[in-house]
């Protein structure tokens, strides 16, 4: 249990992960429930004992789009919304296939890319065994 | 001491609007006063008589010093509450309070903004979201698209039933001399326009308009001074559950379930009383959501519930009755707009597109991605 109040922030933290391509997730030591984006107090019932812990990376797609773009400027592109499989829900995007292609209802699992002019990317792939 | 003490205790004596249907050359703030002007010269009054004043901007930082200093005044009380396009209807609440309590007498809403021309596209102060901008959603058409997109799959919504409510806008906006989009529009059309993020295409988003509008306020037991009908405050609720569209709880249901309930409980109304609805379609999924939330229908039969020209002129329920963001003007934020379109039909002054026997009218505002609700319920004098 780190004390949230002091040393780097939980959104330093969750970055610094990342960059060592490492999906990391909070979870409340009070109610149990699992947070994300990374706070200092649990959304869920206010205590700030939030512990770190490797996410699962299993997540299931709750709404997608096509963001439609023209060709010359990269092509169309998807976001989605993921329910991960501990509960919270993120943007991010399902790489692996075309953006029209992507469903909701989908069994996704994350992975950690390297983007241009981003950096590490936390993306979802189409998970092995089709739905959710 | 309770919050239906405030119902019927608020009149609003004085609308106005400015800067329709386009005003090039013309700043934000010269967009705006011209809407005040109208509202303070409808009630009879001066400039130097507003000591309340409830404002926002997507231009200015600080805009009730700007305003204030623009139009000469020395207000009691400001307040500039900001929770995106809904904050004008919001700022009911602080402003019935503000008259209640006697921290002020006459209170001006106001907002303008010169988005259509002087930038043609929309400009929001929003910053980006830590946790969502590294997938470049498009603000805010990505959010209201994922809605959209939600609402489809879970209760069949089907891309002719957004059309429908495209094409309804635009036909009340066809009856709307100030309305900024008046060609014929069809299903078909709005199907066959360009997507932007699916399911959504251009026509399925709001106008970027040029557009300013105002309100006065005072206290009910000097409303019969002023030289037009008034309208009073029944009941207006504000609430809300998330400021970006992955914090959303359930992408079908938003907390105009809440800030409607409450809404009709100060007011002692329910939405069979309502005679016409002014719901801010910032996108066409907006008024699928708004008319389940509010209780016109149930959750999921919003797409069901519109279809066949419901919503449109001549149609059960009156929806939108200005032509709306999609097709009257949506200068960056909308919500004076609801308010002006609903006093006008409740005064019996909106012309070819008027709504018979209106005692009653519903106005919704929203605010960032689904994110604040505030719904208000104004009457006439026969609803004291
Ligand atoms: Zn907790």
């Amino acid at each position: 249990m780190s004390n949230l109040f002091s040393g780097p922030g939980p959104d330093a933290v969750f970055a610094a992960a990342l960059a060592e391509g490492r999906f990391m997730l909070q979870q409340c030591d009070d109610c149990k429930k699992h947070v994300f984006y990374p706070r200092v107090l649990c959304p869920h019932c206010g205590s700030p004992k939030l512990a770190w812990q490797p996410a699962s990376g299993q997540g299931t797609v709750y709404s997608t789009t096509v963001v439609r773009r023209k060709p010359e400027q990269g092509g169309d592109y998807n976001v989605a919304l993921v329910d991960l499989h501990e509960g919270p829900r993120m943007m991010s995007r399902v790489d692996g296939l075309s953006p029209h292609e992507v469903v909701i209802g989908m069994a996704v699992r994350a992975k950690i890319i390297d983007e241009p002019k981003k950096g590490k990317l936390l993306v979802f792939m189409p998970a092995q065994g089709g739905v959710a | 001491m309770k919050a239906t003490d405030l119902r019927g205790k608020t009149a609003i004596v004085g609308v106005g609007l400015g800067g329709l249907p386009s005003a090039p050359n013309r700043s934000s703030m010269e967009i705006q006063t011209e809407a005040v002007h109208r509202a303070l010269a409808d009630a009879g009054l001066k400039p130097g008589d507003v000591d309340g004043l409830f404002t926002g901007s997507s231009h200015a930082f600080m805009p009730a010093l700007s305003t204030a200093e623009y139009l000469g005044i020395r207000p009691k009380i400001s307040d500039t509450t900001m929770i995106g396009g809904s904050s004008f209807i919001g700022h009911l609440l602080p402003a019935a309070m503000a008259l209640q309590y006697g921290l002020c007498d006459v209170a001006l809403i106001c907002y303008g903004s010169n988005q259509g021309s002087g930038f043609g596209k929309l400009k929001s102060m929003s910053e980006p979201q830590t946790y969502e901008a590294p997938y470049d959603p498009r603000h805010p058409i990505t959010s209201y698209a994922l809605a959209a997109a939600r609402h489809m799959h879970q209760f069949g919504t089907r891309r002719e039933d957004l059309a429908e409510v495209a094409v309804a806008a635009r036909r009340w906006a066809q009856l709307n001399p100030l309305a900024f989009a008046r060609d014929d529009l069809t299903i078909e059309q709005v199907m066959a326009a360009r997507m932007v993020n699916d399911p959504l295409s251009t026509l399925d988003c709001c106008l970027v308009t040029d557009g300013g509008g105002a309100l006065v306020l005072v206290r009910s037991e000097r409303a019969k001074d002023f030289p037009r009908p008034p309208v009073y405050m029944l009941g207006t609720a504000m609430a809300h559950w998330h400021r970006q569209i992955s914090s959303m709880p359930d992408l079908t249901v938003t907390a105009a379930a809440e800030s409607g309930p409450r809404a009709f409980a100060m007011a002692g109304l329910t939405p069979a009383d309502v005679d016409v609805v002014e719901l801010y379609d910032a996108f066409t999924i907006n008024t699928i959501l708004f008319l389940e939330d509010l209780g016109f229908c149930a959750k999921g039969e919003g797409g069901a519930f519109v279809r066949n020209g419901r919503i449109a002129p001549g149609g059960n329920l009156p929806v939108n009755t200005n032509g709306g963001g999609l097709s009257c003007c949506h200068p960056g934020m909308y919500g004076t707009f609801l308010l002006i379109e609903a006093v006008q039909q409740l005064r019996g002054e909106a012309g070819a597109r008027q709504v018979d026997n209106t005692h009653i009218a519903l106005c919704h505002g929203n605010g960032g991605v689904l994110s604040s609700q505030v719904t208000a319920l104004l009457g006439d004098a026969s609803t004291l």
